[in-house]
């Protein structure tokens, strides 16, 4: 018991009821994330029909669209947490914004990527500096510059501040991603999902693509959460060391 | 329909599967990747504690 007393584990109180709940969750979720895409899967490759436009291309779209959906809820969310951070010095809030952030860079990669690969056969160009695209484009290196400045700057605290005023900053940029098909006359096509009008594809499409987008979810959670579990140990382990030069 | 015409996907197989590879691959490393790293900072946080406790039990530093 006498660890109780050397590390100081309240500023930890948080993240000690943090760790076991994600214990428990991330088996959940990385359950729920395969059993959702292999329905979701089935959906979108054997019951969802042919387009009669773009032949089997489009079925691009059900992995797609939930990473661009997960490429802008997950740098929401870590500008949420980089404000709570940033304004009320909760450590958490720190720890689950970084592990936010390499999970939502990997989405916008692949939203980017499997774009390029649809716009191949469908607009004959892999890539186009349209509106919607090069903003996505920019949060990717929104992402990547708030990973590097985080980790360029050796005083932890110091560099939670500054990429978290990056981060919040940056958010700006995604309205402009989700409104500028509307905004401007991109060559990207506008929403074929809406909540007002009902969609635009077949049952099966619409099943196949809120499956999928629901999967990524229940796999961001499970990983983001696994994450902010090895960064509570790696804080942690630098407590605890500094604890023990401290008793010298 | 024959597996090889699901893989041709009407001339777009390389496109689709393209693009779903390289998501299943990316997240499957991303996946073995973080649960690795709560693994080993687990492994090193419970060494480093036992080493300290027996350092202490020692009384080295006291």
């Amino acid at each position: 018991m006498s660890m109780t007393r050397r590390i100081p584990w309240m500023k930890y109180a948080s993240a000690s009821n943090f760790y076991p709940l994600a214990d428990r969750l991330v088996p959940i979720f990385m359950g729920l994330a395969l059993v959702l895409a292999v329905i979701g899967l089935y959906l979108g490759f054997v019951v969802a029909p042919i387009d009669y436009q773009q032949g089997n291309s489009y079925r691009i779209m059900f992995i797609h669209v939930p990473a661009a959906w997960m490429s802008m809820f997950i740098y929401l969310l870590l500008a949420m947490y980089a404000i709570i951070s940033l304004v009320w010095r909760v450590k958490m809030a720190d720890i689950m914004a970084y592990s936010l952030a390499p999970t939502g860079a990997m989405f916008t990669f692949i939203a980017l990527l499997t774009g390029a690969l649809w716009g191949r056969p469908t607009w004959g160009t892999y890539w186009i500096w349209d509106a919607r695209l090069t903003s996505e484009l920019l949060l990717l290196f929104l992402y990547l510059g708030y990973m590097g400045l985080y980790s360029a700057i050796p005083d932890r605290q110091r560099a939670s501040r500054a990429a978290a005023f990056l981060a919040i900053v940056g958010a700006v940029n995604v309205p402009i991603i989700y409104f500028s098909v509307i905004w401007w006359n991109t060559l990207h096509q506008g929403s074929s999902f809406s909540f007002s009008e009902g969609a635009s594809m077949t049952d099966a499409m619409l099943y196949a693509l809120l499956l999928m987008a629901l999967a990524c979810w229940a796999y961001t959670i499970a990983v983001v959460l696994r994450r902010a579990q090895a960064l509570i140990l790696e804080r942690k382990k630098v407590a605890l060391w500094a604890s023990q030069i401290s008793k010298k | 329909m024959d597996i090889a015409e699901f893989l041709h996907m009407g001339g777009h197989g390389f496109y689709i599967w393209g693009s779903y590879g390289t998501a299943l691959f990316l997240m499957v490393i991303e996946g073995i990747w973080v649960f690795k790293r709560r693994n080993k900072a687990k492994k090193e946080l419970e060494r480093m504690e036992a080493d300290f406790a027996r350092v202490d039990g020692q009384g080295v530093n006291g």
